[in-house]
Order: C-alpha cells, then structure tokens, then sequence
C-alpha cells in the first residue's frame, strides 16, 4: 500500500449502520458489486455516490458499520474509489471486514475535520494531515496482524499467498 | 487466575492458554454462511482456488433471508450455494427450513464449540456454551476451507441478573434494558457473559434471545454456561452425548460487571433508529402501528408464538394493523400447529409466513410504506432495516407486540395478561 494517501474529505456523524451503507432493500445487487457501489451510503447522504471522487476519504463519528455482518458494506466503499475510512471508533465486525478487503480503516478523533476539508494520511507515521486547517492529528496503530492482512491485499489474497495464516 | 467462558474455549481451540488480549489461531467446530454473505464467500473461494470444505458435516449454507426468492437475481445468488454444496458436500438449508441461527442451535451447535458464522447474529448460539460470532464473508469462507480463524481474545463483561420477572416481563425485556444501559457500542469488542439466578431460571428460548442481541450493544459473543437446562435442551435435540457442562472460574477476571434486579423491570421497546433508544411500553403507549411482526431469530421460536397466541386467542387485529408471523424453522412451526397457535393466529386475521427471516431485513415479505410504523420482535431497529428509510421499527416483546396489534397502537401488555 502506499504510504501517503490524499484526497478529500467527506463528514458522516455516528452510528453509520451496514444498513445506511449497503442496504437490505438492495439485497438483490449484492452478487454485482459494482452496481451495488453506485449506492454506496446514499441512505446516509443520497448525493454521496455522485459527488465520491477516486481518492477520497470518508470521516465519521464512533461506531462506524454498526450492524449486519454483510462484508459488502466495506468493499463497496473501496470499489467507489474511498481511500480510507476514519472515524472515532469502529463496529468490531466492520473493522475486522474492511481489513479483510483491503479498506484501510483509521481510529482517530474526526471531530476537527469538516466537509471537505483536503488531508494527507500517512500510513506509516500514523498522522491525518488535515491540509486544509493546517493541523495534524495522530491514529492509532492497527494491530500487528491486521498490517500484515492489509499489506499482503486483504485476506483472500494473503491466504492465496501462503495457502494457510502466516500472521506470527 | 481465572479463567473467563471466553478464554477457556478459545485456549482449548488454540492449544495454549490464552488470556484477554492475545490474538491467537483458532480450529472452528461450525462454519455458516446465508444467503446474503455465502454467495460471496464461495466466489472469494473460487477466486483464490480453494473450493473446499475442512468440515463438510458441520458448514452449513442457509437459505433463510430471501427465502423464497422474491426476484430472479436472489434466485440465482441461492444457485450459487446451491452449486457450492453439491461440490464440496456440505449442508445445505433449504427455503423454508428456517432462520440459521435457529436452525444451529437445534442442530448442530454443542457447548464449548466454535461457531464463526457471516451474519451479525451467530452470537445466538452463545447461550449454548459455545463461542460463537459473526464474521464478513472472506473470514467465514476461509473457515470453511481451512477450518481455522484468527481471532483476539475479548475481555468479559458480566451481565448478573438476579430476581423475578413480573408478569409481562420477558428475557426481551432484560436484554433491551441492558442494552439501554450499555449503550449499543459500550461492549464493543468485548464479550458478554450472563450469569445470575435469573438466568439460570430461564429457558433455552428465553436464554437465546439474550445472546442473539449481544451484538446489539456491540459485543462479539453472549456467552451463558451449560448446565442442566442445556443439557436437556441437547437431549430433546438428539444430541444428549454431546452434552459438556462450560463454566467461568470463580476468580474469572471481568472488565465489568453490570447487576441487574429483573424484578424491577417493566415491558421495553426500543424506538427508532437505535437499539439503545430504549423506552417502556407504558412511556410510548398510544403511539399507532401499522404493522406487527412476530418472528425472527431473536423471537420467533414456539415459546414466543405461545405468548402471542394466548393474547390473540379470539382477538382481531386492530383492522389498521397488519399482523404477520413467521415462525423461526420448520420445527418450530410443526410444533406451533400442533399447539394450535397457527389456526389462533390465522383466525385473529394474520398473514403467517413460511419459516426464514422473513420480513426482519427489508428484502420482501413485509416492507413499510412511507411514514409507517412496525412494532416487531426483531433485534435492529435501524433506519432502513425493513426496507423503506422513511419507515419507523420500535422493537419488543412477543407479548407486547400481540398486545399491540388487537389495540392498532402500543400498549402495555400487563393491561390484557
Ligand atoms: S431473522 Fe433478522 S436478524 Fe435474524 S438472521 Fe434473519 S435477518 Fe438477521
């Protein structure tokens, strides 16, 4: 993955459910991805599809992913071209998937950061450089094992990889 | 020290001790995927060449969210698992045959498993001793093909409950007032453990519906030890033999413990949009309803179409409320027409639904219209869940819900028990 990511800013508040990003509704798209991508979060915010550019980041409040397990929910945030998602605390199920599939997912306070706002997130130092207030604010690490997942490409490939886990 | 219900399951299936924390590999007992989540795990599988299953026995592909199909792209989304059993040999559950999580617990969970499963609510069969949780779909089919997992070790919070219910006061009740209490991310990434002479009072059913919404406050599993009402339960099931008494240590180290008295509490709902947004049935009593649903995982077993039925048993529903009823399997729907429940049900004007999910996830059998209002047993209350953002779910009891549908608004229970 590259180290340094930069795009743009676009502000969600707490409790985003799998339902606000993948909905049930659309049950029926979940064998098309891509299609189910053009509706990615429009429940939370219906303009959000359209106005996503490749690159951008999605900042959130706490307990981002609350809800189904649909693993869905967090690719179609990396097929709409979401760099990241930052928010103050993630759902535990959600966490564990946006790592599985390659959607890095970055626990820090979002409160500073507006609709918006230009930022630089650099993997490795662990800091959203929020470009356009001139401030920094530091994540915190992801654990060991979710690195490696995350570098080898998510866990479909890291277990492509190494035909087994190879976390130690 | 003490061990947790947590650490001793997950140390037996990594083969060392393991404590709060560590992050450690796991072998997995059950795998299960449904008809939303299992398409995708077999196409990852397909992907990284590795269709194949560790375990065939015991991976079990449920058909039960749009089931049956109500469009051609769902129809051929169940082709997939349909196809992926046949190739790999592992079970499949039909249309009709039920909720999974009801179907695992009757079938083939046991105490002291390991049961990963791509849907929130695997937590469900926690409350048969077994350690089990929801995962996405690439973990899930990972664990299907290699019959491992990582997994990091939760800490516990300790849910004590001590005294008696009132009348109208269920094990529904108890676990959205604790839910209220913790909020519903204030035990994420930790495990629940239910413990208390309440609970060990209670029934198999009642202690399913506490730990199907563990997750709903965000945790990983709700864990309750096995004891002689497990075993029992395993020995109607079948499966006696395979019957293992699972206990926390008395010097267990809890992150939290929460007591709660359960003969203080009173009928609960939980208005829209949040679990956590918890009320009593009097507070918003008079709030109308257009549509009540009875059914799901967390409420749809013979139990909770018992305590329907007795408070709908030569009753109408309101004629501006809908009712509908979808018991949670096959068996319990068996067993509800030999009871009688389903004839009661039909008579008080319902539309009963062949067993699955039903309309709990907003894919068919009961969507809102704009601006309506569903009383339903379900678990989640998110905007959108049944389908429509502009619809309202408040959730409760089976009681509270029958109630509610004869009067076409929210009423206490305790008014017609
Ligand atoms: S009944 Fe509802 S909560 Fe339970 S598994 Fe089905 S969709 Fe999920």
């Amino acid at each position: 993955m590259e180290a340094k990511l930069n795009g743009k800013a676009w502000k969600f508040g707490d409790d985003i459910s799998t339902d606000l990003i993948a909905p049930g509704r659309l049950f029926h798209l979940r064998t098309n991805l891509p299609e189910l991508a053009k509706h990615v979060l429009e429940d939370a915010d219906p303009e959000f599809p359209k106005k996503v550019q490749k690159g951008d980041f999605v900042v959130a409040g706490s307990n981002f992913g609350l809800g189904s397990s649909r693993e869905h929910a967090p690719t179609i945030i990396k097929l709409a071209g979401v760099n990241a998602v930052l928010a103050k605390s993630f759902a535990r199920i959600f966490y564990r998937n946006g790592i599985n599939v390659g959607l890095p997912l970055l626990i820090c306070d979002t409160d500073r950061i507006d609709e918006g706002d230009e930022l630089e997130v650099d993997m490795s130092a662990g800091i959203v450089k929020d470009l356009t207030k001139g401030i920094e604010i530091t994540f915190s690490p992801l654990p060991d094992v979710m690195i490696k997942i995350l570098n080898d490409g998510g866990l479909a490939a890291h277990i492509a990889k190494y035909g087994d886990f190879n976390l130690d | 020290m003490g061990k947790t219900i947590a650490e001793k399951i997950i140390g037996e299936h990594a083969g060392k001790e393991v404590s709060a924390g560590d992050i450690v590999i796991v072998s997995v007992d059950v795998t299960a995927v449904q008809d939303g989540t299992g398409p995708l795990a077999v196409q990852q599988l397909e992907k990284i060449g590795l269709v194949q299953a560790k375990n065939p026995k015991r991976t079990v592909l449920f058909i039960d969210h749009a089931a049956p199909s109500p469009n051609k792209d769902l129809s051929n989304a169940h082709n997939i698992l349909r196809k992926f059993s046949k190739e790999t040999g592992v079970v499949l559950s039909e249309v009709g045959e039920g909720v999974c999580h009801q179907r695992l617990v009757e079938t083939y969970v046991n105490p002291g498993d390991i049961l990963i499963g791509a849907d929130s609510h695997t937590c469900t069969s926690g409350a048969l001793g077994a350690f089990s949780t929801g995962m996405g779909s690439t973990d899930v089919a990972i664990g299907i093909a290699l019959g491992k997992t990582w997994l990091r070790v939760p800490e516990t919070f300790k849910i004590n409950v001590t005294g008696k219910f009132n009348k109208g006061v269920y094990a529904k009740d108890l676990i959205l007032y604790v839910i209220g209490e913790i909020g519903a991310d204030g035990a994420t990434y930790k495990a629940l453990e239910f413990t208390g002479e309440t609970i060990r009072n209670m029934t198999m059913s009642e202690r399913f519906t506490l730990s199907n919404m563990a997750v709903e406050a965000g945790a990983k599993t709700g864990l309750i030890e096995s004891d002689e009402t497990t075993k029992a339960y395993l020995e109607e099931k079948g499966r006696g033999d395979k019957f293992r008494p699972i206990s926390a240590d008395g010097d267990a180290v809890y992150e939290r413990v929460i007591e709660v008295d359960a003969s203080e509490l009173e009928p609960m709902i939980s208005a829209p949009h949040t679990v956590d947004n918890t009320s009593t049935a009097k507070e918003l009593a008079g709030t109308k309803v257009d549509q009540v649903f009875i059914g799901t995982c967390t409420n749809g077993r013979l139990d909770d179409l018992g305590i329907a039925a007795e408070i709908l048993k030569g009753k109408h529903r309101h004629p501006d409320t809908r009712l509908i009823v979808t018991p949670a399997s096959q068996d319990v729907y068996l067993q509800a027409l030999k009871a009688g429940y389903i004839e009661t049900f039909v008579k008080a004007g319902a539309a009963v639904m062949a067993p699955g999910c039903g309309a709990c996830v907003g894919v068919h059998q009961g969507i809102l219209a704009d601006g309506e209002v569903c009383l339903a047993t379900q678990n989640r209350n998110f905007k959108g869940r049944m389908g429509n953002t502009e619809g309202y779910i408040y959730l409760s009891s089976p009681a509270t819900a029958a109630a509610s549908a004869i009067a076409g608004k929210i009423v206490d229970p305790r008014e017609v028990l």
